[in-house]
């Protein structure tokens, strides 16, 4: 029988196990070093806030994995000896594969800071880092401060963990505004301005210098670069993006990048060698997508792809229309297409923005200033329903036609307050236009199905 | 803030000891005359039941209340054994006539709930004498302390928006010691309550004056449960209005829910007693109003005239009409959410515990058996009840339709309903009766699952598999495992308290109803992925 081994037990690996055993009899195991059984890496997070237990997070109960073959095994891939299709673990213990994927996904980033090995320095990432947290910032009176070192999304909800246990933090961006390598400035400012009403200390356009230890070797504080300030601390987060975790492939022959280099179908240099999710690298980016994509959704979409070819039915990994969601702390954000922030949009791209006049609530429509044609939207604090905005992206539908079909896309809970007038009586005004919006309707909403 | 917040708590557990504490007060005893009127009223023949309350209840002494009931009790016990006697001599002798004879004197009823009556009549002291002060003293601080420990969430929680910190980390919402002990607190309650109704009788008297300005009767246990319940809810709503004050759907729903309790299922009841009519919840519909169809209730609602035939058709078409039809249209949670009083209790004094509840396959396949077999239950049972009224036979097939009743009020409406179903808030989750027990919600579930609008929307595949939802889902549905797949979320049990799109960080599920076309949506494949794999996987 063909033995599929799978390097990392995330959601690109386990959704590809899931889909290889709905779609045939292989023999598959899944090697991991973090966890035996499967864990929403993105719910750690709530673990330390008290939300969830660390079992909630797993969304499989243990069962599942005896239940459905998977064989789950405990350990760390040393090396891989891709010509005899084997693989080495740490415990000495070998391997023999018919087909490997690699989906090893991320690693945090650490740029060579003078004392980022120290003790109390940590990622938000692994479940070993949770437990590190746990350690070093139990409660205020342990730790008295901690600096988080970049403004991405992991920066922004280690901030919101540590918040929680009513930590201070000093938040330090490199941007003079957060994330707004990705925002454009309307919605990356309310950003900042969400950011302090949290009481969190938040510094823009600061880089950090050096960790300094104290005598046991324990974060004792951090210089600022720019201004030489010393910030008394217990824990430093570095949080300042993360790179696909593949340092144990360097000596096997599979070509490799920042990530394990993939053509369209996932496939490495090496024959029956695939490698899915944070840690592949694609030759040649796909549409507007960047050749290596650290996203929930994307690592799951590979690994229902990579399961259908290794299943017989060879096919390319074809991601829709951009999409993503996040939270920062009270605001949620959903994006459906491509909006860029000022610096990066296409010369022919222009923004309509509304936001609401109290409430952290706000929107960025991208549109062709010539055709008209719906680019992108970005919500805070207002949900939009998926299928439709990926319909109208399919459709190439217009800016006009998609405020004025607007209500169909909203996806707030029953009886919130719905700004869609408020946002046509603004574009109206702006473009001399008179645009009526039309009734919700379940027909246009459901008409796929 | 934090200061308010304590002193709440301290007063709030200063008031729960003296509720507590009550129960020890005040003694109990009757001089004659009230002994002699509670005998005629009664009517009981038993000269042995007169004699024996005298020498135990008659007197100067200052009984408490547990002396009271045992003395009340004994009195009974021996006068019953007495007859008990005789009857098994005459038995003996075949003297068949004076064996029927002796069956008049004994008395019937629960011993505890006549000792109920009686004590009713012979408590002196705090709680029967100063009751404003002691009302004070117990539900008054009680209610401000929980006040004063709720409102100044307003500010300590800082923005609206989902608050779930330290949820797990909390003694209290993580089945910790505080857990424990309220557990302990509320199923001792619900044993007092319908077991042991005399020992609470100082609580009763606390609640008596406003029986009386409401309908004008003497207050019983019953009437003090009511009242309980609308205070506890009402103040459990005050959290939930802070806890969701971004959120209007749960604003709404806990408005409604306080509203049918204390209006419909609190003081319309009370206020028909008052011009003689039955008394008559109009939201509580069967079979979860299991006794409707008893033979009793229904002579009762027959001998009241037009109002009582009223409410015979109303009860009828609720179950019948009403009920399946809002079903369609809003799914169950316009009755388990939006008005059940059951509901009501677990959505206010229940939200902080909603985390408990098990969502493993194992407790999923446990509820569907135990759940439906309550329903079976009470529909056998009330064909026995109909067929004991329309045709006077008590028994059919040798098995007495009163003995049945009895079982299932035993079994199903204290133990399951009140000591499990309440009583196990803090460790098993807030709808242990809704989830596993009312035979109302597995009605409504069938309609829900097979032919309703209402289903709860996946959004595309924004999932991340975080597990808020499941974790917060008071039924133990195990909603991650439908939303990561991109699946919409049918199922019977959902009562649609919409929590898991209120703690959804990522926008995934909304509550809705829509057309029924493509509400059961099952895909291997989620969106995002090209299309034409989409369609070809979900074709197969």
């Amino acid at each position: 029988m063909n033995h599929i081994v799978i390097i990392g037990n995330g959601i690109s690996g386990v959704t590809a196990a899931r889909h290889i055993r709905k779609n045939s009899d292989q023999k598959i195991t899944i090697i991991s070093a973090e966890t035996k059984y499967f864990f929403s890496r993105t719910a750690l997070m709530y673990v330390y806030m008290g939300h969830l237990t660390f079992e909630h997070t797993q969304p499989y109960e243990d069962w599942f994995w005896e239940k459905n073959r998977i064989d789950l095994k405990e350990g760390f891939v040393n090396t891989i000896h891709t010509d005899e299709k084997t693989l080495e673990l740490r415990s000495g213990e070998k391997f023999a594969y018919d087909n490997l994927i690699i989906a090893t996904g991320s690693k945090p980033n650490k740029f060579g800071w003078p004392g980022q090995d120290l003790d109390g320095v940590m990622g938000m990432y692994h479940k070993q880092d949770l437990e590190n947290l746990e350690k070093y910032a139990p409660n205020k009176e342990t730790c008295k401060r901690a600096v988080i070192v970049g403004g991405g999304l992991i920066g922004i909800e280690l901030a919101e963990m540590l918040r929680s246990r009513d930590i201070p933090v000093t938040f330090l961006v490199r941007e003079n505004s957060f994330w707004n390598g990705v925002l454009p400035t309307q919605e990356s400012e309310m950003i900042n301005e969400h950011i302090k009403d949290h009481h969190i200390d938040l510094r823009l356009g600061t880089n950090l210098k050096e960790i300094k230890s104290d005598k046991n070797g324990r974060v004792k504080s951090i210089i600022i670069e720019e201004t030489g300030e010393e910030i008394f601390c217990n824990v430093v987060g570095l949080t300042a993006g993360v790179t696909p975790n593949i340092d144990f492939i360097k000596d096997s022959g599979i070509a490799f990048g920042r990530g394990v280099k993939v053509n369209h179908f996932l496939e490495t240099n090496i024959k029956n060698v695939y490698a899915i999710g944070d840690c592949a690298e694609q030759h040649e980016a796909i549409g507007q997508r960047r050749n290596i994509e650290a996203v929930w959704y994307t690592g799951r979409m590979m690994g229902e792809t990579v399961a259908q070819t290794l299943c017989g039915n060879k096919t390319e990994y074809k991601p829709g229309h951009w999409f993503n969601s996040a939270k920062f702390l009270d605001i949620e954000y959903q994006t459906y297409g491509w909006v860029f922030n000022e610096r990066s949009k296409k010369e022919n791209d222009v923004y309509f923005q509304w936001r609401h006049p109290k409430d952290y609530k706000c929107i960025t429509i991208s549109f062709d200033k010539n055709s008209h044609q719906f680019i992108g939207i970005n919500t805070f604090g207002i949900r939009m329903r998926h299928e439709i905005f990926d319909q109208w992206l399919t459709e190439n539908k217009s800016i006009e036609y998609v405020l004025e079909y607007l209500a169909d896309a909203n996806f707030d809970p029953e009886f919130y307050k719905l700004h869609e007038a408020e946002i046509l009586t603004k574009f109206n005004s702006e473009n001399n236009t008179n645009i009526q919006l039309k009734k919700k309707s379940w027909k246009r909403i459901f008409s796929k199905a | 803030m934090k200061a308010i917040k304590q002193t709440g708590l301290i007063l709030f557990l200063i008031g729960l000891a003296l509720f507590i504490g009550t129960i020890f007060t005040g003694s109990f005893n009757l001089t004659q005359a009230e002994l002699d009127t509670f005998i005629q009223e009664k009517g009981y023949k038993s000269e042995l039941i007169k004699t024996e309350l005298a020498k135990g209840v008659v007197t100067n002494e200052n009984l408490n209340i547990f002396e009271f009931s045992s003395k009340v009790i004994n009195a009974i016990e021996t006068s019953n054994k007495h007859y008990n006697t005789l009857i098994a001599k005459y038995d003996a002798e075949k003297n068949w006539a004076k064996k029927g004879a002796q069956f008049q004197y004994k008395i019937f009823g629960k011993p505890h709930s006549l000792t109920f009556t009686l004590a009713k009549k012979a408590g002196k002291g705090f709680a029967a004498e100063k009751t404003g002060l002691m009302w004070f003293l117990t539900f008054g601080l009680g209610i401000i302390g929980a006040l004063l420990f709720i409102v100044p969430d307003v500010v300590l929680l800082g923005k609206p928006g989902i608050k779930n910190d330290g949820i797990f980390l909390s003694a209290a919402t993580n089945r910790g010691w505080i857990g424990w002990f309220t557990f302990i607190f509320l199923v001792s309650f619900y044993i007092l309550l319908y077991f042991y109704p005399d020992y609470i009788v100082n609580w009763v008297y606390l609640v008596e004056p406003i029986s009386q300005f409401i309908s004008g009767n003497s207050a019983s246990q019953w009437f003090l449960y009511g009242f309980l319940y609308c205070v506890v809810m009402s103040v459990m709503a005050v959290r939930m209005y802070i806890k969701y004050r971004h959120n209007k759907y749960q604003i709404l729903r806990t408005t409604s829910v306080l509203f049918f309790q204390i209006v419909f299922a609190f003081l319309i009841p009370e206020i028909l007693v008052r011009f003689e009519k039955p008394w008559y919840d109009f939201k509580n519909a069967f079979p979860l109003d299991y006794d409707f169809f008893f033979k009793w209730n229904l002579d009762e609602l027959i001998s009241s005239g037009g109002f009582g035939l009223f409410i015979l058709v109303w009860g009828v078409v609720l179950t019948i009409v009403v009920v399946p039809v809002m079903v369609y249209f809003f799914g169950k949670r316009w009755y388990c959410s939006w008005v059940c009083g059951c509901g009501g209790l677990a959505e206010t004094l229940g939200d902080p515990y909603r985390q408990l509840s098990s969502k493993t396959l194992f407790s999923w396949k446990f509820e569907r058996i135990i759940i439906h077999s309550v329903l079976i239950f009470v529909l056998v049972m009330t064909s026995f009840a109909l067929y004991t009224f329309f045709s006077g036979a008590n028994q059919i097939i040798g098995i007495k339709t009163q003995t049945i009743q009895d079982i299932y009020g035993f079994l199903i409406g204290a133990i399951f309903a009140g000591v499990i179903g309440t009583g196990f808030y803090p460790i098993f989750g807030n709808r242990v009766w809704c989830r596993f027990g009312c035979p109302l919600a597995a009605y409504l579930g069938f309609i829900q699952r097979f032919k309703s609008r209402f289903r709860i929307t996946t959004n595309g595949g924004q999932c991340i598999s975080c597990g808020n939802c499941s974790t917060y889902c008071e039924q133990g549905i195990d909603v991650r495992a439908y939303a990561q797949k991109g699946e919409n979320i049918v199922r019977s049990s959902c009562v649609g308290c919409g929590v898991c799109s209120a703690v959804c960080p990522r926008g995934v599920l909304k509550l809705e109803n829509g057309p029924e076309a493509g509400r059961i949506n099952p895909t291997e494949i989620l969106l995002g992925n090209d299309i034409d794999l989409i369609s070809l996987v979900n074709k197969k």
